[in-house]
């Protein structure tokens, strides 16, 4: 028999724990010629800012073993243009939107909290903290708890109090634990991670760094043991709290070892350029891992490497 | 949904042939989805290396020709130089690949019967012998001018000859055509064939000199552009160039869903690679209008 796939969100049901990651599934409609976006869990949109932004200078991604390096530098639209144009196309085509927001300041996290808070059909907002702080010489807001904390409150005191917000976390801390507590102590329902680790390639042929940006952000296969590792202390530390694991997730075996680490929700990113219909793939390819385990619902696997501690333990007792 | 009748499709396709065509390596997938899509300018993305490969970008090439036959087949031309390529080089009849297209904007066609100037470097050629077939349907005149450092680096050569009204070759080293770059000989042919539109396919510092000289004649030119891709479909931002809108203002924009074919005059050629102050969202860059996050 199959698996159960739904999957929470906050205080809304999903059809399966598969998200397309954000800044991989474009506007959505860019993947909506390969894949159905109503039958993946939720599309997490690219991280929206005040402005339109133009990004940074090419070359701006390089491949490296078994993964991508980027320096895109937050291209986007706007939040004007996707309240306009973006948000509607995703609600007009039942997709299911979180909203990922980016900032140069505290207040501007703010500002694009309070925009989110007027607009209809926004199930989650996920904070990006991997952006570079204006008021503090450039040091991204993810890498000290108190920074990571003001951004978090900020969005929680202007978003409307039914959506949900998920702080999402850099990889490239000391103390990861840290910054989640920090995230939660703050008002976040939940907690993405990860981000992107931050990588350099340089062109011997030129003798320069491979991208304009000289280093960038490492995604794909190549990072996801970091993200295995980071979502597992996080739940470890927290296990009542919702976590979004993303980070290298290929194929459908990938998001079960997310799920056993703990996450509740898995993220599909990279894969995404590699196959454009990667995330349905990932939820089917789950369905099948879940069935070959004997697992009735995805919630029998959440945390389950956790060694009969926390959620795992609770997962079970609800079966029996 | 109506965005996917048009659009382009995923597909596991069979390879039927790859045969060398003297520098370069010509692969032709049975890809019937792909090909009755398909219109000249178009490209395909193949995913290299397997099914657990570690090249997770996927390799763009523009189509060169399709073909009817076990209903519909799809032909790109490359050179293989890193991984990837050298992957696909060793393909054979058979293997499988999951390709994806077609993929981004066809080259646009006069309305009416005009005379049109073909000009490619190296494979960079391959998308103009589609197009010239179908300009030839549309009773316009079409003069090709090829070029590249070798001979065995002019692809097409024989089939300009064959389907064109004339045909210009020209190679760094002498060794086909006339001896020199490609734009050396344009404005010669520009002149005798009395070019009223150029379609080009080339590098980038090449596609910005035949747009300054046709700008000369007052002879538009649509370019398709050679930049590296990632994902091909508009998702990764990594192809991004400035190009100038209709309204006058520059937007960073990406060659796999905005183009791979430009209005020649429109792309900032010289500001490629990087972000120009004055496009839309740049550093510094204001909105003309305050906006109501000014407003408090």
């Amino acid at each position: 028999m199959p698996a159960d796939m739904r999957a929470r969100l906050g205080p809304l049901e999903l059809p399966n724990p598969v998200l397309a990651a954000a800044g991989c599934a474009g506007a959505g409609r860019e993947l909506a010629q390969f894949i159905d976006v109503a039958r993946v869990g939720a599309i997490i949109s690219k991280s929206i800012m005040t402005e339109p932004r133009t990004g940074n200078p090419a070359p701006r991604l390089v491949e490296t073993p078994s993964g991508l390096l980027n320096s895109v530098g937050l291209q986007g639209p706007g939040i004007d243009a996707f309240l306009q144009r973006d948000l509607p196309w995703l609600l007009s085509h039942g997709a299911r939107v979180v909203v990922s927001i980016a900032g140069q300041t505290v207040r501007e996290y703010g500002v694009l909290a309070a925009r989110l808070s007027d607009a209809a059909g926004v199930s989650a907002v996920e904070i990006n903290l991997s952006c570079p702080n204006a008021e503090d010489a450039g040091r991204l807001f993810a890498l000290d708890p108190a920074t990571a904390g003001s951004v978090v409150a900020a969005v929680r005191a202007s978003l409307r109090y039914d959506i949900p917000a998920f702080a999402k976390l850099s990889p490239d801390v000391t103390d990861i634990v840290a910054v989640a507590g920090a995230c939660v102590a703050a008002g976040a329902a939940g907690l993405s991670l990860i981000n992107v680790v931050l990588g350099m390639a340089i062109d011997p042929a030129t003798m320069r760094p491979a991208l304009a940006g000289a280093y960038g952000g490492l995604s794909g296969p190549a990072v996801r043991p970091v993200a295995v590792r980071c979502v597992w202390q996080v739940a470890e530390a927290f296990p009542d709290v919702p976590i979004i694991g993303t980070g290298g997730v290929r194929t459908g075996r990938d998001a079960l070892e997310l799920l056993l680490a703990g996450a509740s929700l898995v993220g599909v990113g990279t894969a995404i350029m590699h196959d454009p219909s990667a995330c349905w793939r990932v939820v089917r390819e789950l369905e099948e891992e879940l069935a070959a385990i004997g697992a009735d619902q995805v919630a029998d696997v959440i945390g389950q490497a956790h060694g009969g501690h926390g959620r795992a333990a609770r997962g079970l007792a609800r079966r029996s | 949904m109506s965005e996917a009748a048009a659009g382009p499709v995923q597909v596991r396709a069979t390879v039927l042939t790859l045969r060398r065509v003297d520098a370069y390596h010509a692969l032709t997938l049975v890809a019937p989805a792909i090909a009755t899509r398909f219109r000249p300018g178009q490209f395909v993305t193949v995913a290299v290396g397997g099914p657990e490969t570690s090249m997770l970008g996927r390799r763009a090439f523009v189509v060169h020709d399709v073909r009817p036959d076990h209903g519909g087949t799809v032909e790109f031309v490359f050179e293989a130089l890193g991984p990837g390529t050298r992957w696909l080089a060793a393909l054979r009849a058979r293997d499988t690949l999951d390709a994806v297209g077609p993929l981004g904007r066809p080259f646009p066609v006069p309305k009416n019967p005009s005379r049109c100037l073909l000009l490619g470097v190296g494979y960079g050629s391959a998308p103009l012998f589609a197009l010239a077939a179908k300009l030839a349907e549309r009773g316009c005149d079409v003069d090709f001018v090829l070029g590249a450092q070798s001979a065995d680096r002019v692809f097409g050569a024989l089939t300009a000859r064959r389907s064109g009204r004339s045909a210009t070759i020209t190679t760094i080293d002498g060794s086909l055509g006339a001896r020199g770059p490609v734009t050396a000989m344009l404005e010669q042919v520009i002149r005798e064939a009395r070019t009223e539109v150029i379609y080009a396919s080339a590098p980038v510092p090449v596609l910005r000199d035949v747009t300054a000289l046709a700008a000369r004649y007052a002879i538009p030119v649509q370019a398709s552009v050679d930049v590296p891709m990632a994902c091909g479909i508009g998702v990764c931002m990594g192809c991004v160039l400035p190009v100038t809108g209709t309204d006058g203002i520059t937007r960073i924009v990406r060659a796999c869903v905005d183009g791979p074919i430009f209005r020649a005059d429109l792309v900032r050629w010289d500001d490629v690679g990087t972000i120009p102050f004055d496009a839309l969202g740049a550093p510094g860059w204001k909105p003309k209008a305050e906006g109501h996050l000014h407003a408090g």
